[in-house]
């Protein structure tokens, strides 16, 4: 063993003297480089390269959605181990919550009311409608890539599109960036390039939620509220303000208020915002399509019926 | 097999993409996992001819920015794995690559490799403190110095195998 690698080696150093690094190969591949990020930088939503990631993503998407499938029996391998004891910690846990909710919701008439008067004019105003397609994460974007964007596995096939609205069971995701005919890369609320508009459930006053960059369950959203004079109470809801023609539909939720910070300096309020959705275990999400919309599996309407 | 050289080399980078993005996932700490292609690039750069190196760093780079579910201005990683695969491609003509040489190589090249990406997207406005930036290259080092005992050999040899004049030696 020791044997063959010393012979390999004094190999490498023949082949050496031939192959200095070619430096005129190393300053074309740099000003290529550059020219890519250039192209890409001044281009915007309608850069030259849009057209070559949408080839690479047609290519590479089957095989992230067939590799995410192929891990996925290893990867929920740890929720299956959960002792016992464990589980019922977690039912002590969820009874004690839920008791608090409803203690919660039977004192805070007021602002259910008020709850419920929103939900009921936004449904008036613009037949709601909207069906979920479901989907899978199947690809996650690194952190040293410094944005935070997921692949799922359904596409221009399954009927989405660019700027549709991503949802799971806990709240908002994020919106479609861009789709292939079987994949769409999303990116996510917590994304520093994120900006969401939001409504304080409680009070109604809007504000644009930022995203911080960071997956970590302490990580959380800024929430500047456009009215200085408005303080957010902790534990306020906060929801989507959305837009008919916006990439973001109108009340989902987004998150609670978990801090408030007001300065003098600074004309807004800023708050913490926890996002509801647990971004660091995303697995199955639904995006909002337009009802009726015609697409290669199941859709849920509406209603709650599958499609 | 100096024909299949290029295909397998490219193979070998997208298989690690799609590991990185698919699988590694799972295992991130703080959302950081291991640049499998950054690997691939070094363990090239250490075995074959300098110019397929670069070029093998070139095209993982542009791999790294084109596939979803990547959204950052494209030629970013292009560029960091350039200036790896012509790093590590001179240190080995410094220095034998030992294990230890190359763990430090590793280690060296995946430092400067994220740090490149990084520093050009403060140039292009990105919004990040210096202390989160350093935060992200020191875990994405650790991991990368951690995976090398497993990725490292297997490639190297794999490479050395493609290399007519090598299996010649």
């Amino acid at each position: 063993m020791a044997d063959t690698r010393e012979r390999r080696w004094r190999g490498i150093d023949r082949l050496d003297a031939r192959s200095r690094p070619p430096r005129s190969l190393f300053v074309a591949l740099l000003l290529a480089s550059a020219t890519l990020i250039t192209l890409d930088y001044h281009g915007g939503t309608d850069s030259a390269m849009e057209p070559a990631r949408r080839v690479v993503g047609e290519a590479f998407g089957p095989v992230e959605s067939v590799t995410a499938g192929v891990v996925r029996p290893f990867t929920s391998v740890p929720a299956w181990l959960r002792s016992q004891g464990a589980l019922g910690d977690e039912i002590r846990e969820l009874e004690a919550e839920n008791s608090a909710l409803r203690n919660e919701v039977e004192t805070a008439g007021f602002d259910r009311n008020r709850l419920e008067q929103y939900d009921g004019l936004t449904q008036a105003a613009q037949d709601l409608g909207q069906a979920l397609v479901p989907a899978r994460v199947v690809a996650f974007g690194p952190s040293q890539s410094f944005s935070n964007t997921v692949t799922i596995d359904a596409g221009s096939r399954a009927g989405i599109g660019p700027d549709m609205t991503v949802v799971n069971n806990d709240g908002l995701v994020g919106r479609v960036l861009r789709v292939t005919r079987s994949t769409a890369t999303v990116l996510l609320v917590t994304d520093t390039e994120s900006i969401v508009g939001g409504r304080i459930g409680s009070s109604m006053e809007i504000g644009f939620v930022h995203g911080r960059g960071s997956l970590a369950d302490d990580g959380g959203l800024d929430l500047r509220l456009v009215d200085d004079a408005v303080v957010p109470a902790e534990h306020d809801t906060v929801v989507t303000w959305g837009s008919s023609g916006g990439p973001y539909q109108p009340g989902v939720p987004i998150g609670e208020v978990t801090e408030v910070y007001s300065s003098l300096l600074e004309t807004s309020q800023r708050a913490v915002v926890r996002p509801f959705v647990d971004f660091s275990a995303l697995d199955v999400v639904g995006v909002m399509v337009p009802t009726g919309t015609t697409s290669d599996r199941a859709v849920v309407e509406a209603d709650g019926a599958l499609r | 097999m100096t024909r299949f050289r290029a295909p397998i080399a490219l193979v070998a980078v997208v298989v690690a993409l799609v590991l990185q993005v698919s699988l590694f996932p799972h295992l991130a700490w703080q959302g950081v996992v291991p640049n499998l292609c950054l690997l691939v690039v070094v363990a090239a750069a250490l075995t074959i001819n300098a110019p397929s190196a670069l070029l093998l760093g070139f095209a993982a780079g542009v791999a790294l920015d084109l596939a979803p579910p990547a959204d950052h201005v494209a030629g970013r990683w292009a560029l960091a794995l350039t200036v790896v695969a012509f790093l590590a491609v001179r240190v080995r003509q410094d220095v034998r690559p030992t294990a230890v040489a190359v763990v430090a190589t590793v280690a060296a090249a995946s430092f400067v490799g994220t740090s490149i990406f990084a520093l050009t997207g403060l140039l292009l406005g990105d919004s990040w403190s210096v202390g989160e930036l350093l935060r992200v290259v020191g875990i994405a080092v650790v991991w990368d110095v951690l995976l090398t005992p497993f990725v490292l050999p297997p490639l190297m040899r794999l490479f050395g195998r493609l290399d007519p004049r090598l299996a010649a030696a």
